[in-house]
């Protein structure tokens, strides 16, 4: 089992390695920079302005040596102005150059500085993942009990009408994108053409006090889509539990259904949907996105889009980091745990 | 003029897919008379989900077709026509001229346009794209698929972390780094699209091979006209004078597809293909054990036919099914592009495009937003219910 995790963890750091390396050289292309000397300097710069901007910057290295340094693995880059001073990513304002260090990466806790929000690029992810947390938590605490309950109800008796019924609900969940649902949703439950107005269409006031009439609705349209998927896995699982061996020995015996159901066949139904409810990370950061932005809630999600539609390179490799580290460790995760829970499994 | 009532607004939009009603009409009765002799389609129309989503599908595929035909369209999707901005359902127009439709059925958005015709036309963009990108993804899951599961080994390793590596990556993220106007002033889209494109011309060129090598009188003159034309069609694809690839000359090139619309296309080509890939490459490592493969290399078989004449076609069941489902995935992959604005140009009538214009007024005007969204919800659960379908049919056997 230690192997196997180890060896599980260092194909998880290649691959971000990997990974992070790809969102690197994509963000920093020629355009990018360019783009960016202007945003920073001013728009009408001449080319030889924009590339002695860049030069000072550090940024027309080799894509391999910036990447290096931006990890902290290389000594970062320093200019010499002509007037003698030193200056370099790793010098902060109204710091002398032989005070700064000489590393200053993701590794040295470095992720450099925003461009659009101009704060620390660690400080607002921090905050913004914070805000993320709350409303994956409430995605989680609705989403995970209802799709088991939805998945167990209808596969405990394959094929009959509450079946057929919860089934369909459950297809049509996976058929709506958050971008529907959260449309459908504002559209009847808060907009005032319909009347109903039980909640409120966006979630900006959620961010410092969450209640259930700003919070509901995203949550719900986040939970609905991964909802229907969980469920189809659970029933699958359970359908298939309930015609096992051991379950017609229990009824034979005289065990009534309800106990069946819950003591029996519940634990062993449970196995699959466990995997795909943490494969489902990935997939729920998407719905973030959507959501955040439909709802105007600024989170993880919302951050993303502000970073990657006005090119804050440093704020897009944070946010690239830390989701694609969310991705691999609860991949990691829902490969232990399926081990774990089902020894049946070898790991070698 | 009045504006319609609700059952006249129904009873118009119901008149005006007049020609999508009686093609359904007709295709179903011919599906449902022939239906023992049509296999695994025929089938579809023992299952009563199977048939519903078919129905949703095909709907769809008709009012896209048609639409495309200017059969269906009251307006023209991008014309503005002065007074009618964030207009009710069932308004009439202010003046209309001769000839113009004298309601907009559906209202009209907030740049006065008609939203009934819009949600036409978006049918037709989607129809085209979601199809298409999903067979490309598959001929790249099934070219790479195959031999990564029949051979195993290194190969599969590279392979498999190739593709877990595209999966990790956060969708929306690689649609932002993808089509963003930077990234693609640099050429990368459509060098992926070279790459990704080439995928079909392989897997012909290998599967008509490996069937008639043994027949070179036969196989040479078909190779060069089936390759011949493929790459044609290929290179007038990626080829775009202006960009970066630009390959043949200009009166040879077939088609030119805005760079916009090849940009979402390899963009969702590319996020499709590592799950193609990690289905085929399963069910390749499954089939490979059975005694008809074994059969196949004592009969001394070269691999690659056993790849495609002897393992896909007997995976074909979950394929199709996956096909289905992949279809809807890429609808709402295209949608969701078009809701971040991505790609497509912001006057696009495809739905995604269409909600995201929508949802700013959303709080006043349901209309605009709620028409597309209901469009695409209602052709995903199609395609979803057809796949339900599909599985339990071909299960039966």
């Amino acid at each position: 089992m230690g192997l196997f995790i180890l060896r599980r963890l260092g194909i998880m750091i290649l691959t971000g390695l990997c990974l992070t390396f790809l969102v690197f050289t994509l963000t920093n292309l020629y355009p990018n920079l360019e783009k960016l000397a202007k945003t920073q300097g001013n728009f009408r710069m001449s080319d030889e302005e924009v590339s002695s901007f860049l030069e000072k910057g550090g940024y027309l290295q080799p894509m391999a040596v910036k990447y290096g340094e931006w990890l902290g693995v290389l000594p970062s880059y320093r200019h010499e102005n002509p007037d003698g001073s030193i200056q370099g990513r790793c010098i902060l304002p109204g710091q002398s150059a032989e005070d700064a260090p000489n590393f200053c990466g993701v590794l040295q806790g470095h992720w450099g500085f925003s461009t659009v929000f101009k704060d620390e690029v660690g400080s607002i992810i921090g905050t913004r993942l914070g805000l993320t947390a709350k409303l994956m938590f409430w995605v989680m605490v609705l989403m995970v009990p209802s799709a088991l309950i939805l998945g167990v109800l209808s596969g405990m008796n394959e094929g009959s009408k509450t079946d057929r019924t919860l089934s369909t609900v459950a297809i049509t969940t996976t058929a709506t994108p958050e971008y529907v649902s959260g449309v459908i949703l504002i559209a009847v439950f808060a907009s005032s053409t319909m009347g109903l107005k039980w909640f409120k269409g966006t979630a900006t006031s959620a961010m410092e006090s969450a209640n259930f009439e700003n919070f509901f609705l995203p949550v719900l349209t986040i939970s609905l889509y991964g909802m229907g998927y969980i469920a189809r896995m659970t029933r699958a699982s359970m359908a298939e539990v309930m015609t096992a061996q051991y379950i017609r020995t229990a009824r034979l015996k005289g065990v009534s259904f309800p106990n069946i159901v819950i003591k029996h066949a519940l634990r062993n139904a449970l196995i699959a949907p466990f995997t795909v409810i943490m494969l489902q990370f990935p997939w729920l950061l998407n719905g973030v996105v959507i959501v955040e932005t439909l709802f105007n809630y600024k989170g993880f999600g919302w951050t993303l889009v502000q970073a990657a539609s006005n090119n804050d390179i440093e704020l897009l490799l944070g946010v690239s980091v830390v989701s694609v580290f969310v991705v691999l460790v609860t991949q990691l995760i829902s490969d232990i745990g399926y081990v774990y829970l089902n020894p049946r499994i070898s790991v070698t | 003029m009045e504006p319609l009532s609700w059952f006249e607004i129904i009873t118009r939009v119901l008149l005006q897919f007049m020609p999508v009603w009686v093609s359904l009409v007709a295709l179903f009765t011919l599906s449902i008379v022939y239906k023992r002799r049509l296999g695994l389609y025929g089938k579809l129309f023992d299952s009563t989900i199977g048939m519903i989503g078919f129905a949703l599908v095909m709907f769809w595929v008709f009012t896209g077709i048609y639409g495309a035909m200017d059969l269906i369209i009251t307006h023209d999707p991008l014309a503005q026509v002065s007074g009618m901005k964030n207009k009710l359902p069932g308004t009439p127009l202010g003046n209309p001229d001769d000839g113009q439709y004298a309601y907009y059925l559906f209202g009209g958005d907030n740049l006065a346009r008609d939203v009934f015709s819009r949600m036409v036309a978006g049918a037709w963009i989607v129809v085209q794209i979601a199809p298409l990108a999903t067979v490309f993804a598959f001929m790249v899951g099934i070219t790479l698929g195959l031999p990564a599961g029949y051979y195993g080994g290194r190969l599969d390793t590279v392979l498999s972390f190739l593709a877990n590596l595209i999966l990790a990556f956060p969708v929306i993220l690689l649609f932002y780094l993808l089509v963003t106007p930077e990234i693609v002033e640099t050429g990368i889209p459509s060098y992926m699209a070279t790459v990704l494109f080439i995928f079909p011309l392989i897997f012909v060129g290998v599967l008509l091979n490996s069937r008639y090598k043994t027949q070179p009188k036969l196989r040479t003159p078909m190779l060069i006209i089936v390759l011949g034309i493929m790459g044609w069609l290929y290179l007038s694809l990626i080829s775009e004078t202006g960009t970066k690839v630009a390959l043949i000359p200009n009166f040879l090139d077939l088609f030119n597809v805005s760079s916009g619309i090849l940009v979402v296309f390899v963009s969702v080509v590319f996020v499709n293909s590592p799950t193609v890939f990690r289905i085929v490459r399963g069910l390749a490592m499954d089939i490979k054990t059975r005694d008809y493969v074994a059969a196949a290399q004592t009969r001394g078989e070269g691999p690659w036919y056993i790849m495609l004449w002897e393992i896909l076609p007997n995976a074909r069941g979950p394929l199709i099914v996956d096909f289905c489902l992949r279809i809807g995935y890429t609808t709402i992959l295209l949608g969701t592009l078009g809701f971040f604005g991505l790609g497509l140009s912001p006057e696009s009538p495809d739905w995604g495009t269409t909600i995201n214009d929508g949802r700013r007024l959303l709080q006043i005007y349901l209309h605009p937003a709620i028409v597309p969204a209901l469009s695409l919800l209602s052709m995903v659960l199609g395609l979803n219910l057809l796949a339900d379908g599909l599985r339990e049919e071909s299960l039966r056997d």
